[in-house]
């Protein structure tokens, strides 16, 4: 079966400048794709590239349908939920119309009721604060709320782009702990960012190693922790 | 006593326009940070459009409809053609584009339509006075439709969903893209509504002071001093603005400086708000937590 998402010579960049150069990474159905990398080595770029945010070359399939030259809408509506770098919490609006926006292209309105209903089970918190300002959560709050509006978009494919980054350890840990729920209650195919590597090779499957724009090491989370570089650069012993 | 009932009655008639104007100002401002300041040349355009209309034997409020719809029309297109190209320029380019159009629409109305100025039908009688003769039929419908025009307004961006993915393509549009919503459109749709605002209040006025290609250039001042009273990113509060400018000039002009420099009005309002309170009455910083 070929993989949900398959990037080849991805390149991509802002402005005059180019940040990957040429990368290939997959991430199969079902499963837990990590890309590790050190503070401006692409990774957010290359979830950002996926989605059609910046100008990006190369080809890039999703499930069967090339998606290179399409809207940014385009490819959310194609099945991609994006969680991206810095949350894009709305933050005048309510939580609650945040959450709405999560479901702006579905027309199931039964069904978004009861996705919202089991997102609940996950983020308890989101329910106490529906009629809040979402610019009044705090970090972590805001994390599970941009977790929680793109899984209401339905997607296949879920990217996350550094779930952890500014949050207490208590938090992260119970955040990565819910994606390894959603993960496997709801199958969802997950693309995770992170710069806390140790973190995101106890959730994922596979994991790339990126480089200036460069991916360096590939293989299964299990093989990346035995690596010799990735263990005393990125793992720290 | 009577007098300045009567002041601040026909205040709240032409701050009403005001308010109208001021909120289609904060919509474009609100979607792309800019100020339209071709807002008012849109309104006259259209006014100029229903007087047409009217003319040609259309009844006043078939008029006012087919005139609401076209204006909506020229709004979308005017974003299409015009501001989509600029949407990453630089902001004094996107100000060059505003004025040229500004330029432009002002010198079409005279070329069409004529710089004589001409009279416009108002629909509201009555045979007798209303509220002890202190406003005209005129002044009273007219606050009225305003206030149904920017109440519906409110509805639709309050309770639709339309409404709610407009205003998030305005707040954070790369957030709203990831949400599947589809920005560009959602920009035009506002000039549009913007546009539609600013005809009803052009078609409003123009009994009052007459329609020639500079019916709006003074409104427009005025509802930029309402608008950036009330703040220039709150909705709400460029009407209550509006409407607060409309009663302080025409107070103003009955009893401290005259009817002739009732414009400073609006200028001194605009000065003062910029020095003491640049967010405005009801602008504020929004909250946030990192």
């Amino acid at each position: 079966m070929p993989p949900l998402l398959e990037a080849r010579g991805l390149t991509a960049g802002y402005g005059e400048t180019n940040v990957l150069h040429g990368i290939d990474f997959a991430v199969e159905e079902g499963g837990v794709t990590a890309l590790l990398g050190a503070n401006g080595a692409g990774k957010t770029t290359t979830l950002r590239a996926l989605c059609g945010m910046i100008r990006r070359g190369g080809e890039i399939a999703f499930a069967g349908q090339r998606i290179e030259r399409a809207a940014t809408e385009d490819i959310v509506r194609r099945g991609v939920g994006h969680v991206p770098d810095g949350r894009g919490t709305f933050m005048e609006l309510t939580v609650e119309e945040n959450l709405r926006l999560g479901a702006y292209t579905r027309r199931d309105r039964a069904g978004v009721a009861a996705d919202i209903a089991r997102l609940f089970d996950y983020f308890p918190r989101l329910r106490e604060r529906l009629r809040q300002q979402a610019g009044t959560l705090s970090g972590g709050e805001q994390q599970m709320l941009a977790i929680a509006r793109a899984l209401l978009v339905r997607p296949r494919l879920l990217l996350l782009d550094e779930p952890s980054f500014g949050l207490a350890p208590l938090i992260v840990r119970d955040i990565f702990h819910i994606l390894r729920r959603i993960n496997t209650e709801e199958r969802m195919s997950i693309l995770v960012v992170e710069q806390n590597a140790s973190l995101a090779l106890d959730l994922a499957d596979h994991a790339y190693l990126l480089e200036t724009g460069r991916i360096v090491v590939s293989g299964t989370a299990a093989a990346i922790r035995q690596d010799e570089a990735v263990r005393r650069s990125y793992l720290g012993y | 006593m009577n007098g300045l009932l009567h002041q601040i009655a026909s205040g709240i008639a032409s701050g009403a326009i005001y308010a109208s104007v001021a909120l289609a100002l904060v919509m474009i401002y609100q979607a792309t940070h800019h100020v339209n300041f071709a807002q008012g040349e849109m309104a006259t355009l259209s006014t100029f459009v229903a007087l047409t209309l009217i003319h040609a034997g259309v009844p006043f409020w078939g008029a006012f409809v087919l005139t609401i719809l076209l204006s909506f029309a020229l709004g979308v297109v005017v974003e299409r053609i015009l501001m989509r190209p600029m949407m990453n320029a630089p902001v004094l380019s996107s100000v060059g584009v505003f004025i040229g159009l500004l330029l432009v629409i002002n010198a079409l109305d005279g070329w069409i339509f004529g710089f004589t100025i001409k009279s416009f039908p108002s629909p509201f009688h009555a045979a007798h006075p209303l509220l002890g003769g202190y406003v005209s039929p005129h002044e009273i419908g007219e606050t009225g439709l305003t206030v149904v025009v920017l109440t519906l307004v409110w509805l639709f961006f309050r309770y639709t969903t339309l409404g709610l993915a407009m205003r998030a393509a305005a707040y954070n549009p790369v957030s709203a893209r990831l949400c599947g919503v589809r920005v560009n459109r959602m920009l035009g749709l506002g000039w549009g509504l913007a546009a539609a605002i600013g005809a009803a209040a052009g078609i409003m006025v123009a009994p009052v002071v007459f329609l020639d290609p500079n019916m709006m250039s003074g409104i427009l001042l005025y509802a930029f001093a309402g608008a950036l009273l009330g703040g220039i990113d709150s909705p709400l509060g460029a009407v209550i603005g509006g409407f607060v400018v409309g009663v302080l000039e025409n107070l103003f002009g009955a009893y401290v400086v005259g009817t002739e420099l009732k414009l400073t009005v609006a200028l001194m309002i605009i000065v003062a708000v910029l020095l003491a309170r640049p967010a405005g009455l009801f602008g504020r910083a929004v909250q946030s937590r990192v």
